[in-house]
């Protein structure tokens, strides 16, 4: 896994000018009747990589992999993979498989047989299709359960034969629409590494469609957030997380304080904010807006500090009565209220916090954090 | 699941249903059976012997030794009964399988729709029955005659310049069976088309499959029950079908129900006539037996 990590770090085709997007979204927009599934959306994909649509339900997500998958035909714009026009490609042509949210296996088969269809299909002689089932079942650690039928195997199991399935073609593509969302969270965590593995190993493209942003954190190499089927952000899980790009995608992705406020002024690297309550706030990052403008300030949780005196090192810091706690064992949640009624929320590690003299419900605190933990958005 | 049937009220319920074909179809058949071993003769009731409470046990034993199989010999002997059976047997299975042709394109169609016009066509397709089943079979007699609306039109036409003879033939029988029964055919068909999970079709054309290919291997095998019920609903009425042999059949067209109604009204042999109904029941029994035991071992393999 230490190797896999450092190989992750190095992966990055996108930062690469002269790298060639495996597959290309150019301003495709699907329209069912009067309702716009994808609007107008572009987007590159490479080869390798571990891409994952992330947005609520009802944001574009799934359309925008059946079109990929084939269908879905878009209503303009086109879709390339690997430079091919895939427009009037029907599904059973395409070089990509799909692993169906609801798995989709075929309940008159046996495991196998369902591994095998694809392979039958392609018309592969019959020795082969035999020893690539086999190598499928060892890959999914499903073979005590070949001649099962689906509704004999549990849900994990469905999953892994679903998977075997779609990946015994070998296609240059697999997407996957919710792979985990049918398990659960203890399995779903073990999964996620052994996709993760499975894609390393395979060497493969994966699009993954998910609505769970922690699933798409972990897994994948880039994530797109999608809201009302466009893309708002496309970037590493790191990025996005730490740089947002817009007040949706840091609402949607994590938990976030956001303050709203006007920017005061911008110079030298520091970012002066006057908030709505007139607290002032320094921070060290670009605000790409004028003075006077409407800016928000986002800081994460954890990069807050809650403390009964005010820290003297501490760049900004507000006061207010402890409101809540929530005691997770590795960490504590604290919602600090305001003297103007907003809560704000800091998270603390455990084996950072000092038990004696801890603080309790209806303290006064106070809640700071440094010049270089948060983000400016405009509008 | 024991619990579930105990107590002298849950006994009651379940005594309905039984007590219901006790009283409505075993006695009955009890009844034709002990006719069909009887003789014919000039009397009311046309054949002997007559069991009554008077007779006491011996007189009662005395009358059991009068029973006899000789109507069921006489069957097996006379080539008219014989054929009239294969007649029925094929004409009720060519008949179920035009229908199946029939049907299940009308049934997927039904299915694939959109969600919204799907209680239209099913409407559409229980509507007939709203109408007396004799007078819409009268009707395809008024269609098919020599001189009928069919004739007319492809004359009108110019298709052709002979009216067709189909009245009064095998052929228009068929048409008539696969007309009246097509509602049996496509209602269990559409149930089973209609639940089919269609991301499985799809899944088999990610893997490859052209339409064509993922219908004979996905949606047809799946939709096997709905075949086989949809057939068993039109096949077993249709091998004793009498009004439509009669009205729309020729002399040619041999079918039991007629034999068995000839024997009845025309020839007033009870016995005899009893004794064909016997044979019929027999003969489907025996398949509806094995498609409920092949039914129970699916449902128990699907667990």
């Amino acid at each position: 896994m230490a190797s896999l990590g450092s190989i992750r770090r190095s992966f990055a085709p996108w930062a690469d000018p002269k790298a060639k997007p495996y597959i290309r979204f150019e301003n495709v927009t699907k329209r069912f009747s009067d309702f716009v599934a994808v609007d107008d959306l572009s987007l590159s994909i490479y080869e390798r990589e571990f891409f994952a649509l992330l947005g609520a339900s009802g944001c574009g997500k799934t359309t925008l992999l059946r079109m990929l998958a084939g269908f879905e035909q878009p209503t303009s714009g086109r879709i390339l993979l690997d430079g091919q026009d895939l427009r009037g490609v029907p599904p059973y042509r395409r070089p990509v498989n799909m692993m169906f949210q609801s798995y989709a296996l075929f309940p008159h088969m046996t495991v196998e047989a369902n591994i095998a269809f694809g392979l039958k299909q392609d018309g592969m002689p019959k020795a082969e299709i035999a020893e690539r089932v086999r190598q499928m079942l060892k890959l999914v650690k499903l073979e005590p359960f070949a001649k099962r039928k689906p509704h004999q195997l549990s849900g994990g199991q469905r999953q892994r034969v679903a998977l075997a399935r779609s990946l015994a073609k070998r296609p240059k593509v697999l997407l996957l629409d919710e792979p985990l969302g049918a398990l659960d969270k203890k399995l779903r965590e073990e999964t996620q590494f052994e996709l993760m593995d499975l894609q390393h190993d395979l060497g493969l493209t994966f699009v993954v469609v998910t609505h769970d942003q922690e699933e798409a954190m972990t897994m994948a190499d880039r994530i797109a957030i999608m809201d009302k089927g466009r893309v708002l952000q496309v970037a590493t899980p790191a990025e996005i997380y730490e740089a947002p790009a817009s007040r949706f995608v840091a609402d949607f992705i994590g938990s976030i304080n956001i303050f709203e406020g006007s920017l005061v002024k911008e110079s030298a690297g520091m970012t002066e904010i006057r908030d709505t309550s007139g607290a002032d706030f320094r921070v060290a990052a670009p605000a790409r807006a004028a003075p006077g403008d409407l800016v928000w300030l986002a800081i994460r949780p954890e990069k807050m500090r809650v403390s009964r005196e005010r820290p003297p090192e501490a760049e900004n810091a507000l006061n207010g009565e402890v409101w809540d706690i929530a005691y997770l064992g590795d960490m504590t949640i604290y919602n600090v209220k305001l003297d103007d009624g907003r809560i704000v929320k800091a998270s603390m590690i455990n084996s950072m916090r000092r038990l004696e003299d801890a603080l309790t419900w209806h303290d006064r605190a106070w809640i700071s954090f440094p010049a270089d933990a948060g983000v400016v958005l405009a509008e | 699941m024991r619990k579930l049937v105990s107590g002298l009220g849950g006994r009651a319920v379940i005594a309905v249903p039984y007590l219901w074909l006790f009283i409505f179809f075993l006695v009955p058949f009890f009844i034709v059976l002990k006719i069909s071993l009887s003789q014919v003769t000039i009397a009311i009731p046309p054949y002997i012997p007559v069991f009554n409470w008077q007779d006491g046990l011996a007189g009662f034993f005395q009358k059991l030794g009068a029973l006899s199989l000789d109507n069921y010999l006489w069957l097996a002997d006379d080539p008219l009964y014989v054929n009239a059976y294969l007649s029925s047997l094929r004409i009720a299975a060519v008949s179920t399988l035009l229908t199946l042709l029939v049907g299940y394109p009308l049934a997927y169609g039904m299915a694939r729709a959109p969600l919204a016009v799907r209680p239209i066509l099913l409407m559409m397709v229980i509507l007939p029955f709203w109408t007396s089943f004799l007078i819409r079979v009268y009707a395809w007699i008024g269609i098919l005659k020599p001189e009928g609306l069919l004739n007319q039109f492809l004359m009108f036409l110019g298709l052709i310049d002979q009216p067709l003879i189909i009245a009064n033939t095998t052929t228009a029988v068929y048409i008539g069976i696969v007309y009246s029964y097509l509602p049996f055919m496509v209602l269990p068909l559409y149930a089973t088309l209609e639940k089919m999970d269609y991301s499985l079709i799809e899944a088999a054309e990610d893997l490859g499959c052209t339409p064509l290919a993922a219908f004979w291997k996905i949606t047809f095998p799946l939709s096997l029950p709905g075949v086989l019920a949809g057939c068993m609903l039109v096949f077993i009425p249709a091998v004793g079908e009498f009004v439509i042999p009669d009205l729309l059949g020729g002399s040619g067209t041999l079918m039991i129900g007629k034999t068995l109604w000839n024997e009845f009204f025309a020839n007033r042999d009870w016995p005899v006539s009893s004794a064909v109904a016997i044979v019929l029941l027999l003969i489907l029994v025996l398949p509806i037996v094995y498609f409920q035991r092949a039914q129970a071992r699916a449902q128990e393999r699907a667990g």
